[in-house]
């Protein structure tokens, strides 16, 4: 349990407020931070902090969950298009599922993620919803 | 490097074989493919597995299987590269014939997926994907697939009935493979109907996931007279990595991977892909077919689709794919589905296709896409006529 206790820990800047890297070399926003830009292959640079805007690129409903996700069941998952430039994946939330279209502006928010293990370990982090102007 | 050849192929039937555990359907394969190239004894076993730990708590199953086959002492490795573990296994017994150190090898895909259900399933499977970045929040195989076709059919304006022939022609095929988990051909209208897993991704657009698995033989062509006349000649093997994750890929619609290595694999084999008689693609999702079909150099971005609509992707088409069946009919047993593909493509090869016999089978084309598209590995083989 330490274990994975200590693999999620050391996640948790870039979890709950988005902190990543701008590459020194090309300027390439990074997220997640990284040895090497994915770009240009030097090293990779100094913490860059994400606003947290972006927009769907595409999403998903889940019916069928993996282990520690069935509380959350059915739950829209969405390829987010950050505005500075690079894409991650995570959940949506305060949406209705399916009634998500591609291109939707949104922000990100911390929310519970999931809970693992028989211990009942809460893992808490990132996902995005509608940005508050559109709503 | 030597040129190489199968001598030998076996496949277990792919479906629930509650009886059979992980070690004797691996056996089952292998034997029937070292009694098809009339030996008892090989230099080494090459096996594709990816959940054997997570799944039947075993990790270490190279020494397992060899053992269990009677094949105690010989080098035995696990090869594991998700859904493409079975194209990786292959590539190694390659690689070990072609250096010179071994001459007689065994590759055997194999997976045993229905001694687990539910969601400890579907976490392994999503194990393919990035853990820390993907699966932490709670995306699935199957939702991978989803968010890519979403996406696709949004940029190219398509429907799902552009997709229903993937599935149809899979199901067709199916039908005549005795070896088949799904031996009923499907109509378009019950295509249609079915049921959504992942919007948009709905039943018949998914594989069934499956016991099974399946087995060669491989020598160096200048032996391969000693053992068979039918022998089949590996004229490529080429594998390609792209980003785990889809969110890293330069462009989530399209199989960078599947591009790298099936180009790869065309100058190894010294063709054009016009030239290819049949291709034995991945199609764990029908968005997957298209997308395979584009980067291989069949279809232009967005238009793979095409090929199913007009029935290019039949039997009696312009460049067959799944044609006993591929993931969606035969199954899909993970670790596995890359070494059926390869026996099923020396079958058509060799002349023993059945009812789904293509006329003028000479070159064939296997594409095993591992995960969402992160290991990809191409083979061309050529029939010994
Ligand atoms: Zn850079």
């Amino acid at each position: 349990m330490t274990v994975e206790i200590a693999r999620h820990w050391r996640l948790n800047s870039q979890r709950y407020s988005l902190i990543g890297e701008e590459c020194p070399a090309c300027h390439y926003k990074i997220f997640p931070p990284r040895d090497v830009c994915p770009h240009c292959a030097e090293e990779a640079g100094p913490e860059f902090h994400f606003s947290g805007n972006g927009t769907v690129f595409s999403h998903t409903t889940v019916h069928t969950p993996p282990e520690g996700f069935e509380a959350q069941s059915p739950y829209t998952v969405a390829l987010v298009k950050l505005d500075e430039g690079p894409m991650i994946t995570a959940q949506l939330t305060d949406v209705d599922n399916g009634a998500v279209e591609i291109g939707l502006p949104v922000e990100m928010v911390t929310r519970k993620l999931a809970e693992q293990g028989d211990e009942g370990l809460i893992l808490y982090g990132y996902k995005f919803r509608p940005q508050m102007a559109m709503a | 490097m030597r040129d190489i050849s199968i001598i030998g192929i076996g496949q277990t039937p792919v479906g629930e074989h509650w009886g059979r555990s992980l070690r004797h359907l691996a056996y089952d394969a292998l034997h029937l493919a070292m009694k098809d190239a009339g030996t008892e004894r090989v230099d080494a076993l090459y096996v594709g597995n990816m959940l054997s730990g997570e799944i039947s708590g075993q990790a270490h199953i190279g020494p397992l299987i060899a053992d269990f086959a009677g094949l105690r002492g010989i080098e035995a490795v696990k090869i594991e590269a998700a859904c493409a573990s079975g194209a990786a296994a292959f590539r190694q017994g390659v690689i070990g014939v072609a250096s010179g150190y071994q001459d007689v090898v065994a590759v055997v895909g194999v997976e045993k997926m229905t001694d687990d259900v539910g969601s400890r399933l579907t976490a392994g499977l999503a194990s393919a994907a990035d853990a820390d970045y993907e699966t932490v929040h709670g995306v699935t195989f199957v939702a991978l697939n989803a968010l890519i076709m979403q996406r696709y059919m949004h940029e190219y304006g398509l429907s799902k009935g552009d997709f229903a022939n993937f599935s149809v022609n899979a199901h067709a095929n199916g039908a005549n493979n005795p070896n088949a988990m799904f031996r009923r051909a499907i109509s378009k209208e019950t295509f249609m109907r079915a049921g959504v897993v992942a919007n948009p991704v709905s039943l018949f657009d998914a594989s069934p996931m499956a016991d099974g698995a399946a087995a060669a033989i491989i020598c160096p062509t200048r032996l391969a007279r000693e053992y068979t006349d039918k022998a089949v000649h590996v004229l490529a093997s080429a594998i390609a990595t792209d980003s785990l994750a889809v969110h890293d890929r330069k462009n989530p619609l399209w199989l960078q991977a599947a591009e790298d290595s099936a180009h790869t694999a065309y100058r190894q084999a010294k063709i054009t892909p016009a030239e290819l008689d049949f291709f034995e693609l991945h199609d764990a999702f029908t968005i997957m077919a298209a997308l395979s079909l584009e980067a291989a150099g069949f279809a232009k971005a967005g238009q793979g689709t095409r090929l199913a609509v007009n029935g290019d992707i039949a039997l009696d088409g312009k460049l067959p794919i799944a044609t006993m069946g591929g993931l969606k009919a035969r199954g899909h047993p993970v670790g596995a589905t890359g070494m059926y593909q390869i026996v099923e493509a020396a079958l058509q090869l060799r002349g023993e296709a059945g009812k789904n016999q293509l006329p003028h089978a000479r070159l064939g084309m296997t594409q095993n896409i591992g995960g969402s598209g992160a290991t990809i590995g191409t083979h061309i083989f050529k029939s010994s006529e």
